[in-house]
């Protein structure tokens, strides 16, 4: 109701270098807080805010066998569940395309970044390793979902333990001192494309004026580990360009919060 | 012999003992058990004679007659338009109601309201949840081209508003902005100047934000003047 | 008394007493209402949205708004990882957590439409439908739903043969227990939910729902205080 003629007058202000809520193009919300460890039962937990949008992301550690083409590596799994209480627009059932896209763009952020090292993961070869699951859920949707996400995964495996191995068996419940074998911080950055202007962490608003987003995952180094172009309309190689450098300051800022938070 | 248990302006919770006795009157918000006046819903108390009331605080916009509220057409039909009022049922708007000019049957009603228009526009029928009826004739009641719409907790209109539509004045003569506050929680404004709107579109959310603490028009006062006082820097 | 001194149980608490409790108001904002509620290690988030049209339009009932209610719990919550999604359990909680809100909830006047309530379990250590059920009927006043009373839940039950309040999982699990959820409307006592599983004397399952009506009590204490706290400031204008 409330976005109707919202695009235009969105548009009119961007012209003008402000945003509906106040923010510059490229400012994040504030404040992110991000909490480490909020469910005990997880063998790594997290609560991440960006203004109001909330999610919460859980690890469950199992062992199992590996894959056939990755016989002495780990096993790691991404989910994500838009929970109909967290926005009108969401509906019980199962993970629907937005919430695929979704869990796809986290989970290869971390895999191709090589966040974890999937070889320590590996108990015997081509036989048991360990399985990872990451599932995250949304707690409120304000927008930006898959920055949250990404936070909250990549800050829920930074501090995460295995549990207690015995006999091959997981002991659940049970856990150990030993964090998983993080080697690199992959943080991801969402511009969303509203006009011929980018501007980051978009609210509701904003993204349901927006003709296209693309979110980007960049390592320590600044070296592009995923990516992925989303919305229906396209953008230009300048467009890259633009948006690259905007993406490497606040991937910076992101990173800084997770190292704080998730020691 | 009655006893009030509770006093004005108090926030109550479902359930909670009003009063006791019969010499206490259930009004909205309340009903009657046995010899007890409890609270049917989450709100505010208020008080006159024997009359007591529980005023609510929150939840959703539920349409009543004679509120004017900010719709969207959705739907144009033989003899009207649909209308969405932010209520789980759409509004109906008919011909005769539409405009003060005799529409006629053959016309194209498109050309007075098409899909996407945004009115302003008065319940004069309720019948249960599915069936309202809006006119558009009556003061202030148009279409509202162009500005932008905020979408506000509808319990919160009347501080929005305030005592004889003072807060709302202020925050017009302040920003230069045309606003209609509907009742239904939807908010139109329109002004020439963004940086203008946006500190009319910031007073509203900050008066929505605050609409229960204290002092509230000296601190929008101050907050419209400030901003004013920044921006006139620049 | 003396022999609530002498209770082992795994925190120490008394037979009578319930864990430390925490709630909080207005947690959700996309939603109409919204709250959490802690009972130890539990921890329950409910949010209402509504009254809203009911799709499909047959369900729609032209006499009365009707209540719909969806319990889960996050994958990870429990030591054993939950496959997300629905399952039979969560399927009958949702149920019971319905037919547990529903006698306070009063939808007469919005025929046609539907109030949903979701209810997602974050940390459970037993008592989590209890928990779901504190938190949304918080949330239904939060959201402004017409109510004669709040919900208030609490599991009682049997532990080494004796009557005790607010079971955790560890007490639960031990062989021989049984353990009673109940909901209960505080100031008719009227019960919404009551559930057994276990093996109880007559005299023991009237024992048990008099210690979980106190629970309750207190409980409904904790709910309205945390309501009256998101909108105390009111009073001062």
């Amino acid at each position: 109701m409330n976005n109707l003629d919202m695009r235009e007058y969105i548009i009119n202000l961007l012209e003008h270098g402000h945003r509906i809520d106040g923010r510059k193009l490229d400012e994040l919300r504030k404040p992110i807080e991000i909490k480490v460890n909020v469910s005990k039962n997880a063998e790594g937990s997290s609560n991440v805010k960006i203004g109001s949008t909330e999610v919460m992301a859980g690890i469950k550690m199992a062992v199992g066998e590996p894959f056939a083409d990755s016989p002495d590596q780990g096993v790691l799994m991404v989910g994500v569940e838009l929970l109909p209480l967290s926005s009108p627009e969401f509906e019980s059932g199962p993970p629907d395309e937005w919430a695929t896209e979704m869990a796809r763009v986290v989970d290869r952020g971390i895999r191709e970044s090589k966040m974890i090292d999937m070889k320590k993961l590996c108990i015997r070869e081509g036989e048991l390793v360990w399985m990872i699951f990451l599932d995250l859920y949304t707690i409120n949707d304000d927008g930006n979902l898959i920055d949250a996400c990404a936070l909250a995964a990549i800050s829920a495996l930074k501090t995460a333990v295995f549990p207690v191995l015995e006999k091959d068996k997981v002991k659940f419940g049970e856990f150990t001192k030993n964090k998983l074998p993080i080697t690199k911080i992959p943080v991801t950055c969402t511009l969303t494309k509203i006009g011929p202007h980018f501007i980051v962490d978009a609210n509701t608003k904003e993204e349901k004026a927006s003709d296209a987003r693309i979110s980007i995952c960049l390592i320590e180094n600044n070296n592009i580990c995923a990516m992925q172009k989303g919305g229906g309309s396209g953008i230009e190689i300048d467009d890259l360009k633009k948006v690259f450098s905007i993406v490497k300051d606040k991937t910076k800022e992101l990173r800084s919060l997770v190292t704080t938070a998730a020691k | 012999m009655s006893n009030l248990m509770v006093e004005e302006k108090d926030v109550v919770v479902p359930g909670e003992i009003l009063a006791q006795g019969m010499d206490f009157v259930p009004a909205q918000g309340c009903l009657r058990e046995n010899d007890k006046i409890i609270a049917s819903q989450l709100g505010l108390v208020n008080l006159s004679g024997r009359l007591i009331k529980v005023i609510q605080l929150s939840g959703r916009y539920i349409p009543k007659k004679g509120d004017v509220v900010i719709g969207k057409v959705v739907d144009i039909g033989f003899s009207g338009w649909r209308v969405d009022i932010s209520w789980a049922f759409e509004a109906n708007l008919s011909m005769k109601e539409a405009s003060s000019d005799f529409i006629d049957k053959k016309t194209d009603l498109t050309q007075y309201y098409t899909y996407g228009d945004i009115i302003a526009a008065q319940i004069t029928y309720i019948f249960g949840s599915k069936i309202i009826d809006l006119t558009m004739k009556g003061p202030g009641l148009r279409k509202l081209k162009g500005g932008r719409i905020i979408s506000i907790t509808p319990s919160k209109v009347p501080r929005v508003i305030g005592k004889q539509g003072s807060m709302i004045s202020m925050i017009k003569e302040k920003t230069g902005c045309r606003i209609i506050v509907g009742q239904n929680g939807l908010v139109w404004i329109q002004g020439d100047d963004s940086e203008k709107m946006l500190l009319a579109v910031d007073t509203i959310y900050k008066i929505e934000e605050e609409a229960h603490l204290s002092g509230l028009t000296d601190r929008i006062k101050s907050f419209l003047e400030d901003r004013n006082g920044s921006s006139k820097k620049n | 008394m003396a022999q609530a001194k002498k209770t082992e149980r795994p925190d120490g608490r008394k037979l009578n007493e319930t864990r430390e409790m925490e709630a909080k108001v207005g947690i959700i904002k996309r939603a109409d209402g919204s709250a959490m509620f802690r009972m130890g290690k539990t921890i329950a988030y409910a949010a209402v949205y509504g009254p809203r049209e009911l799709f499909p339009g047959f369900m729609q009932n032209p006499e009365k708004g009707i209540l719909r209610c969806n319990y889960d719990m996050m994958s990870f919550s429990v030591t054993e990882r939950k496959r997300p999604g629905p399952s039979r359990r969560g399927v009958e909680i949702s149920l019971v957590t319905k037919n547990a809100l529903g006698p306070a909830v009063n939808l007469d006047q919005f025929a046609n439409t539907v109030v949903d309530i979701f209810i997602i379990i974050t940390q459970a250590d037993a008592g989590t439908r209890c928990a779901g059920i504190t938190a949304a009927s918080m949330a239904l006043a939060d959201a402004g739903i017409p109510m004669k009373d709040l919900v208030s839940a609490v599991s009682v039950g049997k532990v080494n043969g004796r009557i005790a309040l607010d079971l955790v999982k560890e007490e639960e699990d031990l062989d021989g227990t049984t353990d009673i959820p109940c909901a209960i409307m505080s100031r008719n006592n009227e019960i919404t939910l009551l559930q057994l599983d276990g093996d109880i004397s007559e005299a023991e399952l009237i024992e048990a729902v008099e210690l979980a009506k106190e629970g309750c009590h207190k409980i409904y204490e904790i709910q309205k205080e945390a309501l009256k706290e998101k909108y105390k400031e009111i009073k001062n204008e």
